[in-house]
């Protein structure tokens, strides 16, 4: 299980980069982004190479965030990786609530899925017992 | 058990408060009579003189005066002595855009205090209590009022000004501060502020609070007094009448006493201007009976309110108003309904939002449009778009109920909307009628 932060931006220009900058100042790598909208407001989901030093610098430059327990893996990236991992998923009946991808970096073949998922606990657990490897928080901080 | 500060008057029976004011509105009609010209037209206009005043249910005959009175006097027509014998001034804020000169003499000024000096007896003050003033200094009422109150009550006085919040925050801290005054947005701000610094109600020295010069609710009411580990107490007036302390609360919480023997308040129809009976809501209405500087006879306040008579637990006899329901001037027609700020407000900190937001209205297509602004609070927060949005529909529904009509509801990023440190700019009206 690894920590996720949640932002919320306030639709209008400038917003993201005003917490790009935050994370550059404070020399917070992003290792995956993604970005869910509404007509009004946003929300970025990020996973950073330190996330209690992340959030505690978002909160102190007011911004609202918080951290939630989210899953990954690093899959080969060719053909059929996804399926096969989602496969593995569907027979765990792990519920996906939303999931959003990163390449890995130049050199390796491999691509990391981050899920957010019902009862990550749980889930984790029975993903563990069908043989994965989720990341861990460390995993993450040397990607 | 309850304290007071001028016990012989505040607990007086009614009958003694009638003839006090028998007494005193017979003189001070003659007064007016004799020095404001302006005043005294409008009496003739109407066909009274002073001898039709012979005592307090005589108060209907006199003629009303307005906000457009007192813009049509300013500075000095409504002037009741000479200028020599002023010692100071004061002016209204000029939230509603007309700015208002007031004149005292010093007994203006003593009477006054001591109507602070009550408010703040009775929310538990004595002359061992360090008192922090945070309302602004200035030509705005709140500052003076409660110093010179502070100073009769005995209080050690901390006279903060508004602003500089984290040096209140100080202040407070190293000085135990035990009673603290200024506008609630303010009181909830300082509330907000000593939080974030890991501040918890049993780490702050005070136990009362006074908050005044703006409409607040009961919501906001409880909010503050959680956070600050406080009992707050409202506190009522107008620069017109001299500045805060015309009315104020009791230990009930329940109403707000009026200081009856300097001010005699009337509920009317703001449409008709008939005198409406005790217990029905109108608007308020005031005469000063001792003020001689400033001597304003049946003022129209423009606020919404409802008078009460019924016995009060705490002793005072002086009769009881409710909170203001807001003022016929902050009172918002959108779509044809009325829709007063603090109606707003108590959906808001109901549905557990701050009590800071933003109301704007606008037109579209000869339609008004009304949004509510308010900020994103870390409890409120999820990192799912769908939870968010399910509160925001709770809002928009909550806001339907309260007010009859639909509103748009807008988050937006903490610390985005303005603090006041003075009066809170809670209305934009982009309309151009």
């Amino acid at each position: 299980m690894i920590n996720q932060i949640s932002v919320f931006l306030e639709n209008k220009p400038g917003t993201l980069n005003n917490l790009t900058e935050i994370l550059a100042n404070n020399k917070i790598g992003i290792r995956a982004l993604s970005l869910a909208e509404t007509k009004d407001f946003g929300i970025a989901r990020l996973i950073v190479d330190d996330a209690y030093e992340a959030i505690t610098v978002l909160k102190d430059n007011d911004f609202v965030a918080r951290l939630s327990p989210v899953i990954a893996f690093e899959i080969p990236d060719q053909i059929g990786g996804l399926n096969k991992l989602m496969t593995e998923f569907s027979a765990a009946k792990v519920n996906v609530e939303y999931m959003y991808a990163s390449l890995g970096s130049k050199g390796t073949n491999n691509a990391y899925m981050i899920f957010r998922v019902a009862h990550t606990e749980d889930s984790e657990a029975a993903l563990i017992g069908r043989g994965l490897k989720p990341l861990t928080q460390d995993d993450v901080a040397n990607i | 058990m309850e304290r007071y500060f001028q016990k012989e008057i505040e607990c007086a029976s009614r009958e003694e408060i009638k003839a006090m004011q028998d007494e005193k509105i017979v003189a001070q009609v003659k007064h007016v009579w004799e020095n404001v010209p302006y005043y005294k037209k409008k009496m003739e206009k109407k066909g009274v003189t002073p001898d039709d005043i012979k005592g307090i249910d005589d108060l209907y005959k006199l003629p009303f005066l307005s906000k457009a009175d007192l813009r049509d006097a300013y500075p000095y027509g409504l002037l009741g002595v000479p200028l020599d014998e002023c010692v100071r001034i004061h002016s209204t804020s000029g939230t509603t855009g007309k700015r208002v000169v007031a004149f005292y003499t010093q007994d203006d000024i003593d009477l006054w205090d001591d109507c602070c000096a009550r408010a703040i007896v009775a929310a538990g003050g004595t002359k061992s209590d360090v008192c922090q003033v945070s309302y602004g200094y200035g030509l705005f009422t709140g500052g003076a009022g409660l110093n010179g109150g502070s100073h009769k009550v005995g209080c050690l006085t901390l006279p903060m000004s508004s602003g500089s919040t984290d040096r209140q925050i100080m202040f407070n801290q190293d000085l135990q501060a035990t009673i603290l005054c200024c506008t609630p947005s303010y009181a909830a701000y300082l509330g907000e502020r000593m939080k974030e610094m890991g501040y918890g109600p049993d780490e702050i020295p005070l136990k009362a609070g006074i908050f005044g010069a703006e409409a607040w609710s009961e919501e906001m009411r409880h909010d503050i007094e959680k956070t600050l580990g406080i009992k707050a107490y409202d506190i009522y007036g107008l620069t017109e009448l001299s500045g805060p302390g015309v009315a104020f609360e009791c230990s009930e919480q329940n109403g707000m006493h009026i200081n009856e023997d300097h001010f005699v308040a009337e509920i009317i129809d703001p449409d008709t201007e008939e005198v409406l009976p005790i217990g029905s809501e109108g608007e308020l209405v005031f005469t000063a009976l001792d003020k001689k500087a400033f001597p304003l006879l049946r003022y129209r306040t423009r606020d919404i309110c409802r008078l009460s008579l019924e016995k009060c637990s705490c002793g005072r006899t002086h009769v009881r108003m409710c909170k203001p329901k807001g003022r016929t001037d902050d009172m918002l027609i959108i779509r044809g309904v009325n829709v007063f700020p603090s109606q707003i407000e108590t959906v808001l900190i109901n549905h557990g939002y701050a009590a800071n937001y933003q109301i704007i209205v606008g037109r579209v297509n000869n339609t008004d449009t009304l949004d509510v602004k308010v900020e994103m609070t870390p409890e409120m927060f999820t990192d799912n778009i769908g939870d968010i949005e399910a509160r925001q529909k709770e809002l928009v529904d909550g806001l339907k109920a309260m007010l009859g009509i639909k509103a748009k509801v807008i988050l937006v990023a903490p610390k985005t909307i303005q603090r006041s440190e003075g009066k809170a700019v809670r209305v934009i009206d982009n309309r151009k009628i």
